[in-house]
């Protein structure tokens, strides 16, 4: 078995009522597994089903087990692994607060708009920009930012999902 | 006529929330609640006082209420129940919860909680149950609406006694209880996506028998599954042990299942198991795993667990399943199943000969780990090993149908070195948690379930007065429990860690100012004995056995006795410690070792 520590994007689709969540994030932090990430919202208002998108990370014994604990949850429908069952997209949104003025104003907007970050408040001396992409390319941007006057940003943690047709839908047996 | 009146449904009656609250405990075969009183809970004792089909059971804490409830399901194979009320009445069950949760009995707390309208106002009495209980267990509810309450409750039986049983609380608001509520009918279960769907695996079933065929060092390591599964379950690992020819050993949890007697039977293996189960284990070329779950206590050292075995392990909880020890053959489902499948996939091959791996075990057998000697001279000091085997020797000469309890330390050990199960569901032990405590109230619920049954709860000194309110209760319902106490004036098993891992440093281990046993029997309408030498042993053994009302034996024990075979923790199985005269460093006591528990 090997020891080596991998990045897993799980998600998981969940009764919507209350104390679901705090099944999820107690079974992470009472087992001591890691949560780079977590987003969770509603996706089918019909039959109550949240989704949660956690980014974690683990060995391979430990990535199974946290799958295996999240099914035991009674409210949990499904669990899915997107990191092993295929490729995925997964995208993450961020708000960047920069304030700055001049030289460093201009350069911060061209950068925003190469990396196709829209501003989405704009004062004399600050911007807001709204940026969707992949956690890399967030950080790449955060990173060019910091030296442009960046003061505050806001992220959402990914949200992902399957590529192709197939589906991680309601009503599937547990696997 | 009001809404909640019509919604009810069940024509001109309109139950209040605590009525509907015991009508559907009555359609889940409910018969006995453990509980105790309180004002978010008097609605529901309310209902208790005008109806006579579920009879209560006062205990005189609630911590009590469940170990009772625990040892009452583990006994009979139902779900056991608890009622308590708010705040301190629920805090006090999540001992009780969380020790059913790590030994998966079925139970459903029922607690009782400030209105729906106060909670989050800290209320008097308000605790957040649902929010503490949540890692204490399987499942938790907090009832909101009265249109739920029928359907919650019977939602929480099916997820207590599903699966992998456990613990279910549901906190109940005042509001509800004291409420109109419907009896709504019992509705398509929501849960049936959680319902194992056919049978074990038959690739994998495939495999294992694969295995079976051609192992030269099979070894079956059995646990509290089996006996979870049902006593068919027993009964298929009897005849499927019986037709392989392999060896058995079984965890703390699942001793009953397998008779101790039988000579295919290695004991129990582990921290304090015999020196023939973890040789075997340790040797095994097959090690086949049903319904165990691989705990620290057995495996030792884990990479150094089993180390040339090919392993299967059969579980009802998938996540139990490489969670400690990979294995080569996963079989998920219930052990009754996969059991049937193994043996009927074995059909009538015969039993193979394993020949020299029963004289290998013979010749670790011969070591004699559990063995001690007892000096017979009337004035001698008693051991406990012998305090135990007398018991059962004398307890067997009843013919009673023997329940046993523990309670936690060097006496639970003992008792499962010692005591003799020939039939699951007899003993009852706190073997996940280790809860000292358990076994007074256990033994209540045992003996609650068990009217004409022999119910006796060993104990330690220490550990018996965490619930020694508890002869209340026995005094209060006649139950004739015996309570045998191996009362060596100390916390016997942390003085052995300290013992051996800290310089024989007693810190606060000595079981200082102890109530005088035969005294405190008394004042609680018991009878009380006491034996101080082996001289006085039988006949106060044959005196508890033969009274028919509840016994307090204070049975004096040699204080420095330590319990051996011993892998200490971070050891092998083959390095286990014998007794007091080995070398403990070649044992594999280690520094890195004493950072375990
Ligand atoms: C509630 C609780 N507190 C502490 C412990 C730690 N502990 C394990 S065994 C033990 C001593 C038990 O003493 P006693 O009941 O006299 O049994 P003995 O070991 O002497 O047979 C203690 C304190 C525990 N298991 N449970
Ligand atoms: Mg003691």
């Amino acid at each position: 078995m090997t020891e080596t520590i991998q990045n897993s994007v799980i998600s998981v689709l969940i009764e919507d009522e209350s104390g679901a969540l705090a099944r999820v994030v107690g079974l992470f932090s009472g087992r001591g597994y890691n949560i780079e990430s977590l987003t969770v919202a509603l996706v089918d208002a019909e039959q109550k089903l949240s989704r949660i998108t956690v980014l974690t990370s683990g060995t391979p014994m430990v990535i199974q087990q946290i799958k295996a604990q999240l099914k035991r949850l009674i409210p949990v429908h499904d669990v899915c692994d997107l990191t092993e069952e295929g490729p995925y997209v997964g995208r993450e949104l961020a708000l960047v607060k920069v304030v700055s003025s001049g030289e460093r104003r201009t350069e911060a907007l061209r950068i925003a708009d190469s990396f196709r970050a829209r501003p989405v408040d704009t004062t004399a001396t600050s911007f807001v920009f709204e940026l969707t992409g992949s956690p890399e390319k967030i950080d790449a941007f955060i990173e060019l930012m910091r030296s442009l006057g960046l003061a505050e940003v806001s992220r959402t943690g990914i949200a992902a999902i399957g590529r192709g047709p197939s589906v991680f839908h309601l009503n599937k047996e547990p696997v | 006529m009001t809404a909640a009146e019509r919604d009810a449904g069940t024509g001109n009656e309109a139950l209040n929330g605590a009525e509907v609250l015991l009508r559907v405990l009555d359609e889940e075969g409910v018969e006995v609640i453990f509980g105790y009183p309180g004002g978010a809970v008097l609605p529901i004792y309310d209902a208790l006082f005008k109806q006579d089909r579920i009879r209560h059971i006062l205990v005189r804490h609630e911590q009590a209420a469940v170990h009772a409830a625990e040892a009452y399901a583990r006994s009979t194979g139902k779900v056991g129940v608890v009622l308590v009320t708010s705040g301190p009445g629920a805090t006090n069950a999540v001992t009780g919860l969380v020790d059913a949760l790590m030994d998966s009995i079925p139970l459903v707390c029922l607690a009782g909680q400030v209105p729906t309208k106060l909670i989050g106002n800290d209320a008097f009495q308000e605790a957040d149950t649902t929010g503490i209980t949540r890692p204490a267990t399987k499942h938790n509810y907090l009832v909101r609406e009265p249109g739920t309450l029928a359907q919650t409750v019977r939602e929480a039986f099916e997820v207590a006694r599903s699966g992998r049983p456990g613990p279910v609380l549901v906190d109940l608001p005042k509001d509800i209880t004291v409420g109109k509520a419907p009896l709504t009918k019992p509705a398509l279960s929501r849960l049936q996506r959680l319902r194992h769907q056919g049978g074990p695996d038959a690739s994998a079933i495939a495999r294992t028998l694969e295995a079976m065929k051609t192992a030269k060092r099979p070894l079956f390591y059995t646990g509290g599954g089996i006996i979870n599964s049902g006593p068919e379950a027993s009964d298929l690992l009897r005849r499927l042990a019986r037709k392989t020819g392999f060896p058995v050993t079984s965890t703390l949890m699942g001793l009953g299942a397998f008779p101790s007697p039988d000579p295919q039977f290695l004991g129990m293996l582990g921290m304090h198991g015999s020196v023939e189960a973890n040789m075997a284990t340790h040797g095994c070329d097959l090690l086949i795993a049903l319904g165990s779950r691989f705990d620290d206590r057995v495996t030792g050292r884990v990479d150094a667990f089993s180390p040339n075995s090919f392993k299967v392990h059969a579980d009802i909880d998938p996540s139990q399943i490489d969670k400690i020890v990979p294995v080569d053959v996963r079989i998920e489902g219930d052990v009754r199943d996969t059991l049937e499948a193994l043996l009927e996939g074995w059909g009538e091959t015969p039993a193979r000969d394993l020949s020299t791996w029963w004289n290998q075990i013979a010749s670790w057998r011969s070591v004699d780990g559990f063995g001690f000697t007892q000096d017979m001279t009337p004035s001698a000091i008693i051991r406990p090993q012998h305090a135990v085997r007398r018991l059962y020797e004398l307890a067997k000469e009843t013919g009673r149908d023997t329940f046993v309890s523990t309670e936690v330390g060097q006496h639970q050990m003992w008792a499962a070195q010692h005591f003799q199960f020939d039939k699951p569901n007899r003993w009852l032990t706190s073997g996940g948690l280790g809860t000292m405590g358990y076994g007074l109230p256990a033994a209540v619920g045992a003996q609650v379930a068990h009217p004409d049954a022999l119910v006796i709860d060993i104990a330690g000194e220490a550990s018996t007065l965490m619930n020694i309110q508890e002869l209340g209760t026995i005094a209060q319902y006649r139950l004739p429990v015996k309570i045998f106490i191996l009362n060596n004036h100390y916390m016997g098993m942390v003085r052995q860690w300290q013992e051996l891992l800290h310089g024989s440093r007693y810190s606060q281990s000595y079981s200082e100012a102890l109530p005088d046993f035969v005294k405190l029997a008394e004042a609680f309408h018991a009878t009380g004995m006491r034996a101080t030498h082996v001289g006085e042993l039988d006949d106060v053994i044959r005196r508890m056995l033969a009274h028919d009302g509840p016994v307090v034996a204070d049975i004096c024990v040699a204080e420095g006795e330590n319990c051996y075979p011993m892998i200490p923790s971070g050891a092998a199985h083959n390095q286990m410690l014998l007794g007091p005269d080995q070398d403990s460093e070649a044992a594999g006591l280690t520094e890195e070792g004493k950072m375990l528990v």
